[in-house]
């Protein structure tokens, strides 16, 4: 824990961390037991009915459980009212930020806004009722709707075949690196090519994809402009290369200005060229990368398309593929087995069913790597996606990438003079600037930076990647903020950057105005305590009777 | 930047004292600092025979994780059992309570292949 | 519509700004030979025409009037409150609390969450959740093998079929052989893992033994005998449970499971025909370092307040990359708020309302399914909520039922050929007594 004087924390209740009575307002500082602590013996929620004399006359002649297999103490779950409960999660609530509360300029994750109507249409008891084994019969809107969604990211990106199924981007990214091995063994090359090149700037979860996959990962250098450098790549590349992982644009925000030359190096060698479609939100409109030549990329629902992070998920990452790795992707897909692709989608686009036309789930393809995940994917994701693009419509997507690359830029000239800018060029969604001058000149760290942006009620772009770059601070606007907003933060960005070279320790206490401050996450890892203890009170040995209240925690 | 000149460094950042044919390891003040808080050490188990410059463990810190490298062959006849407790060890005294493990010495030539303290001390400059 | 706020003099700012005289110019660096041409994405809806279209799509699914259908997924009450908190905007519109002062919201949901898991299956430590049930067994499979330092599983023939593909799909990466161990498929013998098969196959170079309670076909399995075979080889014991059921039966804990897996989805989650849904894991504290996913721990601040962060990330793929235990990243941790919501509403008194009325009604479906002749259990042995029945010409009948807007169960026959003619029932706390009298009155029609 670094050595900074605990600040003074403003709490004009006098109510303290204890703090267990109502709310008093939102500038005052709230702490919520947990849950647990609100417990109290034989309160209850949500009750469910008895059974009936005629189902237990019919239960009789069926096998009792054996003794050997029933719970000897009931969970100690806790027990309280609805009230309660909401209560609970409402003032816990209360503690977070959220892009429905504030600028949320994450680099990398594309905060824009999540559009209500979408949720609208995910809770549709049609689509949220239905069972992912129901009979075919029963499902035809559920498939006809993955086969849509699958249609206009095909069309989006370029790519003639696609899988829904990866139930996040790192999910298919892993889906992608199983692809690649079966195509490599289909043409007995399974056991030569051992090797994937990422770039220095790459997420970590393409490493930790390629390791999952028994892959040996090889960093390749980027060159000064923050692109890869193409030498390096072709001095990498060989007949032990199973693929490239790549992001595009990069995790710098800055497009591959020789991805052509890249896609075709990698292609020559005999492996496979996979774009890591985190960034798409830079380019809907503008680069297809199927049509570039791509082979494998995996699409990140939950950031271009709108379905919201929920805190760290759910997501999806559907993948597009080439014709050459279709063979390979894991089944079942949903296919139109009945009807004229072209007349099913015209109708689709005017809000029209087609008589006649019937959807099907393929499982029969001897190729595929197998499945990903249990049933069809993150279905709930693809209904809210789906209605995203619906909403857009082609020009809204163009609209989409132009104006979060415009706004980054924006962003990208008024602050470079402010903080470093490793590579002053066009940038596309997202910017990276670098906090080494404020750590030089005056101590404080990008992290101290993040920590005092949070005091003035926006979540800090994403800091310390990508690793290329000294104290790095990457800003992604995202195209839904205001043209105040966007100033309202380079004016925030001034100020911090001007106190810490008046005033730095008071960058070094930040934050002072939100719930917690600072945590001493060092000594969380070293004795780290992962749930909570119950008081050494006996649990209830039979099953059914309620558990030994607990005494509310300190 | 003055290190303990009764001990010899390697490029991976660890440190060697030897005496009467075994040596204690660990790691240096550089590497703990570049590390930030260390939170947790996953030691050679004993009996392990190391080999210079092959990894034997792990060092983590909150944001970061180090694999340790071996300054010198041997086999290790005892680990730091404080360390598994307190990691912070290796942040507050690198080169004293903060060791590592200690090894019956295999093959004492080693020690030339690694740095002085003023080597390593321009080395870290 | 689009959602982007910026009129044409907002952007003419902009450019002006950044120095240039359109937007097409901040695309240049875009080799001509890879610019995008045409595409043919319909034309933007206003709201009422989206909603349109959704309703159209939801009108074209058919949810059935009477549903036996289980087979990993069930059909269980979603309370109100569930969505009522799962739909906070600060909850539904955050980001992973990697800024823990403005997360501890999230943060402390998760660590609830956590604690429920553990207390749930009787282990000591729970991750912030996975995709859902098939990935978590096929994780903590890749989790006993870096533990044992072994590179074969054994899975039980009982383990949904779904998460045994899954199984095997994860397992083709590493190279790590996966053997299934059969049941015991004889007429109305037990329905459970076949204990002479596991004494073969579970040998000393088999990383863990992964076996599910109940069963996919409803049976009860003997977990404590089987956890037994494993330890004696020095593998692995990894349990998949049905959480719900652990209102009433065993807590895997306190049968000595190394490993658990779990689907959420029974916790307050609908179908969706599908996803999403929310993977359970839980392990003891010792194996901690080796367990995949997030995890949150409690911290203090400086002035002594007691908070949450994401804890032990040197695991995970941010900071370890290609030496990650996982790769895994965005995970369901809306899906697991909807989960901890669901075990907090209901209560332990709740659950086992549930888990019992459950149980009762599928008792109840297999009594008046053999009162009237028309089925039988296939097995001996004991079940939890589901059952597997010897139908006669199930396929066909079936798909009669199907007509009628009733879904008798999931056929069996689609994984193990030597079920041909048996139908698996489900039932819940939400199967009522009148729709166990139609699907009796609807089978007695197909006879």
């Amino acid at each position: 824990m670094s050595a900074v004087d605990a600040p003074e924390r403003s709490d004009p209740s006098g109510r303290g961390a204890a703090f267990s009575g109502t709310t008093g307002g939102e500038e005052l500082t709230i702490v919520e037991p947990l849950i647990f602590a609100r417990s109290r013996d034989e309160r209850r929620g949500v009750r469910f009915p008895t059974a009936s004399d005629r189902a237990l006359n019919h239960a009789d002649g069926q096998p009792e459980l054996p003794a050997s297999a029933l719970r000897a103490a009931a969970p100690r779950l806790p027990e309280v009212t609805e009230l309660d409960l909401l209560r609970h999660f409402n003032r816990l609530a209360h503690l977070n930020h959220a892009i429905d509360l504030g600028f949320y300029p994450l680099g990398s994750c594309t905060m824009k806004y999540n559009p209500k109507v979408n949720e609208w249409a995910a809770r549709l008891p049609g689509l949220a009722d239905s069972h992912p084994l129901d009979p075919e019969p029963m499902s035809q809107g559920s498939l006809e709707l993955m086969w849509l969604l699958g249609e206009l990211l095909k069309e989006v990106s370029g790519f003639p075949a696609i899988s829904l199924q990866p139930a996040a981007g790192a999910h298919g990214e892993l889906t992608g690196m199983l692809m690649t091995r079966a195509y490599h063994r289909a043409n007995g090359e399974g056991e030569t090519r051992t090797k994937v090149l990422v770039p220095d700037s790459a997420h970590g979860t393409n490493p930790a994809t390629a390791s999952m996959v028994g892959y040996q990962t090889v960093t390749i250098r980027s060159n000064e402009r923050g692109g890869i450098d193409l030498d390096a790549l072709r001095g990498a590349l060989g007949p032990d290369v199973a693929a490239l992982m790549i992001t595009n644009p990069s995790t710098l925000g800055i497009f591959e200005d020789q991805i052509d030359q890249v896609i075709a190096a990698v292609q020559d060698a005999g492996a496979i060229a996979y774009m890591d479609g985190a960034n798409l939100n830079a380019i809907l409109g503008r680069f297809q990368p199927g049509a570039a030549g791509f082979d494998i990329m995996h699409f990140n629902l939950h950031k271009t398309f709108s379905t919201p992070h929920g805190g760290g998920g759910p997501g999806a990452g559907p993948v597009g593929v080439s014709e050459r790795l279709a063979p390979f992707l894991p089944s079942p897909i949903p296919v139109l087995a009945e009807g004229d692709a072209d007349e099913v989608r015209a109708n689709a686009w005017a809000g029209r069913s087609t008589p006649g036309a019937r959807f099907a789930l393929d499982d029969d393809r001897p190729g595929s790597i197998g499945k990903v995940r249990s049933c069809h994917g993150n279905f709930g994701m693809f209904v809210r996606a789906y209605t995203y693009i619906r909403s857009n419509g082609g020009s809204g997507l163009r609209t989409i990438s132009d104006d979060a690359v415009l706004a980054a830029n924006y962003l990208r000239v008024r602050l470079r003079g402010t903080y470093d800018l490793p590579y002053d060029r066009i940038s596309k969604h997202e910017v990276v600037f670098s906090g080494r001058r404020q750590k030089r000149e005056h101590g404080v760290t990008t992290l101290d930076i993040a920590k005092a942006i949070l005091d003035h009620g926006i979540h800090p772009p994403t800091i310390y990647f990508p690793l290329i770059v000294e104290e790095a601070l990457m800003v992604e606007p995202t195209e839904t903020e205001s043209l105040e907003t966007l100033d309202q933060f380079v004016d925030v960005m001034e100020e911090i950057a001007r106190t810490a070279a008046t005033d730095s320790a008071a960058i070094k206490r930040a934050p002072i105005t939100t719930p917690v401050g600072r945590l001493d996450e060092a000594a969380a890892a070293r004795r780290p305590d992962l749930r909570h203890q119950f008081a050494d009170a006996p649990a209830a040995t039979a099953p059914g009777s309620p558990p030994t209240p607990e005494a509310p925690t300190a | 930047m003055a290190y303990p000149d009764d001990l010899r460094y390697s490029k991976e950042h660890e440190w060697v004292r030897a005496e009467d044919g075994r040596a204690t390891i660990g790691i240096t003040s550089f590497a703990a600092d570049e590390l930030g808080d260390i939170v947790f050490v996953e030691l050679p188990e004993v009996g392990t025979a190391l080999t210079q410059f092959g990894s034997f463990g792990v060092v983590e810190s909150v944001k970061a994780v180090s694999d340790l490298y071996a300054p010198v062959s041997g086999e290790v006849v005892e680990v730091n059992e404080a360390v598994r407790d307190a990691p912070e060890l290796l942040n507050s005294d690198p080169f004293g309570e903060g060791w590592i493990a200690r090894v019956v010495l295999s093959e004492a030539t080693e020690l030339d292949a690694l740095m002085d303290a003023d080597g390593y001390a321009a080395e870290t400059a | 519509m689009v959602y982007s706020p910026h009129t044409e003099a907002d952007r003419a700012r902009m450019l002006a700004a950044v120095g240039v005289a359109t937007v097409d110019a901040l695309f240049d660096d875009i080799p001509s030979a890879v610019r995008a041409g045409d595409w043919a994405v319909p034309p933007p809806l206003v709201e009422q025409d989206v909603r349109a279209e959704l309703a159209r799509l939801a009108g074209r699914n058919r949810i059935p009037d009477v549903s036996f259908l289980g087979a990993g997924v069930y059909r269980h009450l979603v309370p109100s409150v569930v969505g009522e908190v799962i739909g906070r905007p600060e909850f539904a519109t955050s980001y992973t609390p990697y800024q823990p002062e403005v997360s501890q919201g999230t943060l402390q949901s998760i660590y609830e969450f956590q604690s429920l898991i553990c207390e749930l299956t009787g282990m000591e430590v729970a991750t912030a959740s996975h995709y859902d049930g098939a990935t978590a067994t096929a994780e903590a499979a890749l989790m006993a093998c870096r533990l044992t330092r072994r590179s074969r599983v054994a899975v039980s023939a009982g383990v949904n079929p779904d998460y045994r593909r899954v199984l095997e799909t994860y397992c083709s990466g590493p190279g790590i052989e996966v053997l299934t161990v059969p049941l015991d498929l004889a007429e109305t013998g037990s329905g459970t893992s076949d204990a002479a098969r596991v004494e073969a196959l579970v040998t000393d170079d088999v990383a863990c033994l992964i076996v599910a309670q109940p069963n996919f076909y409803g049976q009860i399995e003997p977990m404590r005998d089987l956890a037994e075979a494993a330890h004696a080889v020095g593998a692995q014991f990894v349990a998949v449970v049905e959480p719900t059921s652990l209102a009433i039966l065993e807590a895997p804990g306190a049968y000595g499971a190394d490993i658990v897996a779990a689907e959420g989805q029974p916790l307050g989650i609908p179908a969706s025909f599908g996803g999403p849904y929310v993977g359970l894991m839980a392990a003891r504290m010792a194996t901690v370092r080796q367990m995949p996913g997030r995890l949150v721990g409690a911290a203090r601040d400086g002035s002594g307040r007691k908070g949450y962060v994401l804890t032990l990330q040197a695991r995970e793929q941010h900071i370890r990359r290609e030496k990650a235990a996982s790769n895994i990243c965005t995970n369901q941790a809306l899906m697991a708020l909807a989960a901890t919501t669901y075990l907090t509403a209901v209560g332990p008194a709740g659950l086992h309302e549930v888990a019992d009325l459950s149980s009762v009604q599928a008792r109840h479906t297999a009594g008046a399914l053999e009162a009237a002749g028309l089925a039988e259990r296939r097995f001996g042995g004991s079940y939890f909520a589901e059952v597997t029945l010897r139908l006669p010409d199930a396929a066909r009948r079936h798909a009669a039922l199907v007509e009628q807007g009733i879904v008798a169960g999931y056929l069996p026959e689609r994984d193990e050929p030597a079920l041909n003619d048996t139908l698996l029932v489900a039932a819940t706390e939400l199967t009522s007594d009148e729709d166990i009298e139609r699907l009796v009155a609807a089978l007695e029609s197909t006879r």
